[in-house]
């Protein structure tokens, strides 16, 4: 059976066809766009050539939920969900971070990105390699604290905290929903991993114009 | 031949059909809308970030409801088209990704076109073709443009927009100012009908010799406004809320409307058509059909339900563009938030 992956949290364009064999899962073509941050635009076309080289169709989609930058995230899932409605295929949500964690071994480990604003999105996996703790998001020395607190010292994602570089590729996605796949269960609320209010002030009194 | 709009440039998740037969003529099968003005009625305008979580939750549930209302499926669908710009660039994203996908899983084609123009389109669902030419005024919270629509799949010039603020955006800030609730169009409408419009002297923006002759201007006006109140608040004066509302909304229509029909008379053009939120004001619609009348224009406005956003109107702008035989989109097509009206679709 062959699985679409979607994930626009990240600056890149990541979609990929995946193959789930009864052994073995396997990427059997990946987006190859270069240009960053231009999801609205790309993602789109890569998906047309991606899903040509699955001939037979797919039989699901999994799709990279966050967190991550908002505008770009929301391409993602709004593609996944309408090519689910139009295929009619289930849509698998994953944290992104669990996206990552699914290429990393065996744990313990906390993966962590860059949230901007000097903040992180991490979270904390144990030694099977399910998520323990998070995900959330919090100033760099709150989630040392966090690995402290967990007794872990092995740290991956996008290389803060001087961590090893793990990113979010088509087949982290696809292993992150492998059992629900091959189960072909009611896929979760697609519903984005946003951890964070949006910027809006309520507007104070009125200023003056009069002098 | 059938035609799915999409349009989330702003506060409305819009989903609309439309049949287009084959002489041209379109009928709109399903209008259906979500908005999040709710969400944002406390902070006093629209919050981008607010709009667009609540675009991706409520594309799909609009989505289910059009083609339920429509009594179709979406493998029924010949076209899709979808709003590219202007607006908000986050907000945009949500429509252009889900069109983009409907489009590409069901290998139909895919237009991603303009907004302006969309309100334009709106009125051929409820009166039919346009005459060419005819003047555009679109009036609403992110715009105030007055347009030459030669022909809607084709060529659109703006003649004059606003230089500052949107008119429905001084409504909204004098709504404040009145403490009167968000958005500010519907109450000031209200309030004004109990109001004498003459009771004070507004400025008319932009109507200077030396102004440009079809740009708008509100600014100054909410300004004037603001000045008003606060000097009858100094004064220790009873603010008359009705005769400020009524005295702003004439300030607005009698600027609005003889701007369009002056421009109308100028270019020799016969029919007006006044678009977007603000033309559901009874004041403005109420003084162009006045003004129109006197100067032997016919006056067209669409019912409420399509003047506000909407994905009606998209679709009715996709069908018209399907009619013409203009080419559709190509799959790498991004949001565009400043996209110019004179670009129709890309």
């Amino acid at each position: 059976m062959h699985v679409l992956a979607i994930d626009t949290s990240t600056p890149v364009v990541t979609a990929g066809i995946v193959e789930l064999t009864t052994d073995a899962v396997r990427v059997t073509a990946a987006s190859t766009a270069s240009r960053t941050r231009a999801h609205a635009e790309l993602l789109a076309p890569e998906v047309q050539n991606l899903l040509r080289r699955a001939p037979a169709g797919i039989a699901a989609i999994v799709c990279g939920i966050g967190p991550g930058a908002f505008t770009g995230l929301r391409v993602g899932m709004v593609t996944a969900a309408a090519l689910g409605h139009a295929l009619d295929v289930p849509v698998y949500p994953v944290c992104t971070l669990d996206a990552i964690a699914a290429l990393a071994g065996p744990g313990p480990f906390l993966a962590a990105t860059d949230a901007r604003r000097k903040e992180l999105y991490w979270a904390v996996y144990g030694v099977d390699g399910a998520r323990v703790a998070g995900p959330d998001v919090g100033a760099p020395d709150a989630v040392r604290a966090v690995a402290a607190e967990h007794g872990i010292t092995r740290i991956l994602g996008d290389g803060v905290l001087d961590g090893e570089v793990l990113a979010c590729d088509p087949l982290g996605l696809v292993r992150a929903a492998e059992s629900a796949v091959r189960a072909n269960t009611e896929p979760a609320a697609l519903t984005p991993l946003y951890l964070r209010r949006p910027d809006a002030k309520e507007p104070a009194g009125r200023k003056r114009v009069s002098r | 031949m059938i035609i799915l709009g999409i349009e989330s440039s702003c506060d409305e998740t819009g989903v609309g059909i439309a049949e287009l037969d084959a002489d041209g003529s379109v009928r709109l099968l399903a209008d259906q809308v979500a908005s999040s003005v709710g969400q944002h009625a406390r902070f006093g305008g629209v919050v981008p970030e607010i709009a667009s979580r609540a675009h991706l939750e409520a594309m799909r549930p609009t989505m289910d409801r059009a083609l339920a209302e429509s009594r179709l499926a979406l493998s029924d669908v010949d076209a899709f088209a979808v709003t590219r710009g202007p607006g908000l660039a986050g907000a945009l994203m949500v429509g252009v990704g889900a069109a983009k996908a409907y489009a590409l899983a069901l290998g139909k084609p895919c237009y991603g076109v303009n907004h302006l123009a969309g309100h334009v389109a709106a009125d051929t669902l409820q009166h039919g073709p346009l005459p060419s030419p005819c003047l555009a005024l679109l009036v609403s919270g992110g715009h105030t443009q007055l347009l030459l629509v030669e022909d809607l799949a084709g060529k659109i010039t703006e003649l004059g927009s606003t230089i500052d603020d949107a008119a429905g955006e001084a409504y909204d800030k004098v709504a404040r100012l009145l403490e009167l609730p968000y958005p500010g169009g519907p109450p000031i409408d209200k309030l004004a009908a109990e109001g004498n419009p003459e009771a004070i002297a507004f400025p008319r923006g932009m109507t200077g010799p030396r102004d440009a002759r079809h740009d708008f201007s509100f600014s100054g006006l909410k300004t004037a406004v603001a000045r008003w109140v606060e000097r009858a608040e100094v004064a220790g004066e009873t603010v008359p809320a009705a005769d400020v509302a009524a005295s702003f909304q004439e300030a607005v229509a009698d600027v609005l409307t003889m701007k369009a029909v002056r421009a109308a008379r100028e270019y020799g053009i016969g029919t007006l058509l006044i678009s977007g939120g603000v033309a559901a004001n009874s004041r403005i619609s109420g003084l162009a059909a006045q003004r129109c009348a006197g100067a032997g224009i016919e006056l067209r406005v669409p019912r409420p339900r399509l003047c506000t956003d909407n994905g009606a109107m998209i679709a009715a702008l996709g069908a018209a563009l399907v009619h013409a035989g203009v080419a559709p989109t190509a799959m790498d097509f991004g949001a565009d938030p400043a996209m110019p009206v004179e670009l129709i679709s890309l």
